[in-house]
């Protein structure tokens, strides 16, 4: 209810800009306007026909991010052979922006989806992966000490007490890991991709000078990352480590 | 139940100021199905010691039997309670952390659950089985890591200061159940403490132990009849007795 409200207000003030004359409405149409153009993009099917290719890419990417980020993580936290070898390598790659990648990409695989998948593989796997790493790293040890003297060791201590006690940090990686995904899609579909997609679909309407189709896109793009930011990892986060009281529920 | 032997034992750290003992040469026992608390002030080495006998450390020298054979490392033939409350698994439910360790010896479900339930009545806790440890009090969580250490049947029952973190009113009530817990059970419990009142109103014996380094410094038997009055006036020559061997070794 309250994020009605946020919302509301938002786009209350962004009609009255619209409505002002201070820009040309070409540029900046009305919520009307964009409302139309969207309608008519989704009932002719365009709309869903580049969403579905976007969240394709995404989740490509994304589940290559997430399988490639736990197992490392893990093998890093647990393997201190593997944690020397790779935390340089960590350093070195994070802070390049998966976007810089996107022309060396396309050379190498060309334009299309693979470049694209890459992209987002890369800009969600680092989020997965250090969090998984932390997160091992900050189970209590007091946990795994009441657990060994219970008899448990090997796979089973880390399957039954570590994994689950890094369950936090594992799924605020995974959180991340889907935003840095959402929007390195966007503009790797500007650069990468050839045909379709929510973030081609910006690219190509700026040529035309569609502003209205630009800004469909957006509110596309906005709502998807907005529906699995609060519906699907909200919920993940309701079933489990809020209901075992190990982190506190954010207030809104 | 097993009966526990210290021989000699000797916990010594090589730091850059040199060589530190942090218990040297404490040797007591405690027979089967006795109860005996080691209490001291802190840095008597009294949790050092108790980490000992739980495998958690390897003594410079010295021995430590349970039921004749001498320990190395931790094992199943000893439960362990901890001060803290966070020593329980907070992505389990009250009965899921019970079953855990039958669970290690891979006991089938609906056994490890029904043995489970039955320690948890022998807690007072059946009603909560479902409950995650952030919905219980601090000594609920305690009397379901009491359950939890009793649930997989080892012959030794090693409790590190327990109950020190809970409200008076609490302790005593706490105190009063593991009498109990002790009394249907059978197992031999070497308790840590820094409360003499605790000490007298558990303990078949008391190990009254002196700091840098740590020392056995005597053994006091209590024979008083169970369950005890702690305003009786036998109960209080008791206290006094305990608190001048402590006193006494401050002076010396």
């Amino acid at each position: 209810m309250r994020a009605l409200v946020s919302l509301a207000l938002a786009a209350i003030l962004y009609e009255l800009v619209a409505r002002s004359g201070w820009f040309a409405p070409a540029l900046v149409p009305t919520l009307p306007a964009i409302a139309g153009t969207l309608w008519s993009m989704l009932l002719d099917g365009t709309m869903e026909a580049h969403a579905l290719n976007t969240l394709a890419r995404v989740f490509a990417g994304l589940a290559l991010a997430v399988v490639m980020g736990l197992v490392l993580g893990l093998l890093m936290a647990r393997y201190r052979a593997v944690e020397r070898f790779f935390s340089p390598l960590v350093s070195a790659l994070m802070p390049i922006p998966s976007l810089a990648w996107a022309p060396v990409f396309i050379l190498w695989f060309g334009l299309g989806n693979i470049a694209t998948v890459l992209i987002v593989f890369y800009a969600a796997s680092f989020p997965m992966l250090v969090n998984t790493w932390s997160g091992v790293r900050a189970v209590n040890p007091l946990w795994v000490r009441a657990a060994r003297a219970m008899g448990a060791s090997g796979p089973r201590l880390f399957w039954k007490v570590v994994v689950p006690g890094a369950s936090p940090f594992i799924i605020t990686g995974l959180r991340l890991a889907f935003q840095r995904a959402w929007i390195a899609v966007v503009g790797a579909e500007m650069l990468a991709a050839s045909a379709y997609g929510l973030g081609w679909v910006i690219f190509d309407a700026k040529e035309f000078l569609n502003a209205d189709i630009m800004l469909s896109s957006l509110v596309v793009i906005g709502a998807i990352g907005y529906v699995f930011e609060r519906l699907v990892f909200g919920s993940l986060e309701r079933a489990t480590v809020l209901r075992w009281g190990m982190v506190r529920g954010a207030r809104a | 139940m097993k009966p526990v032997d210290v021989r000699h034992v000797t916990l010594a750290y090589d730091t850059p100021d040199g060589r530190i003992e942090a218990v040297r040469g404490a040797s007591f026992s405690a027979a089967s199905s006795e109860f005996v608390c080691i209490v001291g002030p802190s840095g008597c080495g009294k949790t050092t010691l108790l980490n000992m006998i739980a495998g958690f450390l390897t003594p410079s020298s010295g021995e430590i039997l349970i039921g004749g054979a001498p320990v190395s490392g931790q094992g199943t033939d000893r439960g362990i309670v901890f001060q803290d409350f966070a020593q329980l698994f907070p992505w389990r439910t009250a009965l899921e952390n019970v079953a855990f360790g039958l669970e290690m010896k891979d006991v089938a479900k609906p056994e490890r659950y029904r043995i489970a339930l039955e320690q948890l009545r022998l807690v007072r806790l059946e009603k909560f089985a479902g409950a995650y440890p952030h919905h219980l009090s601090g000594g609920m969580q305690q009397r379901v890591a009491i359950a939890r250490a009793l649930a997989y049947n080892p012959g030794v029952l090693l409790m590190d200061e327990p109950f020190a973190a809970l409200d008076a009113m609490t302790r005593e009530e706490m105190q009063r159940l593991l009498a109990e817990v002790w009394r249907e059970t059978k197992k031999t419990i070497i308790y840590v403490t820094h409360n003499v009142a605790e000490a007298v109103y558990l303990a078949d014996r008391v190990v009254v132990m002196s700091p840098h380094p740590g020392t056995v410094r005597k053994i006091v038997s209590i024979r008083l009849p169970r369950p005890r009055d702690a305003l009786s006036v036998e109960f209080l020559e008791h206290q006094k007795e305990l608190l001048a061997h402590l006193t006494r070794q401050e002076e010396a």
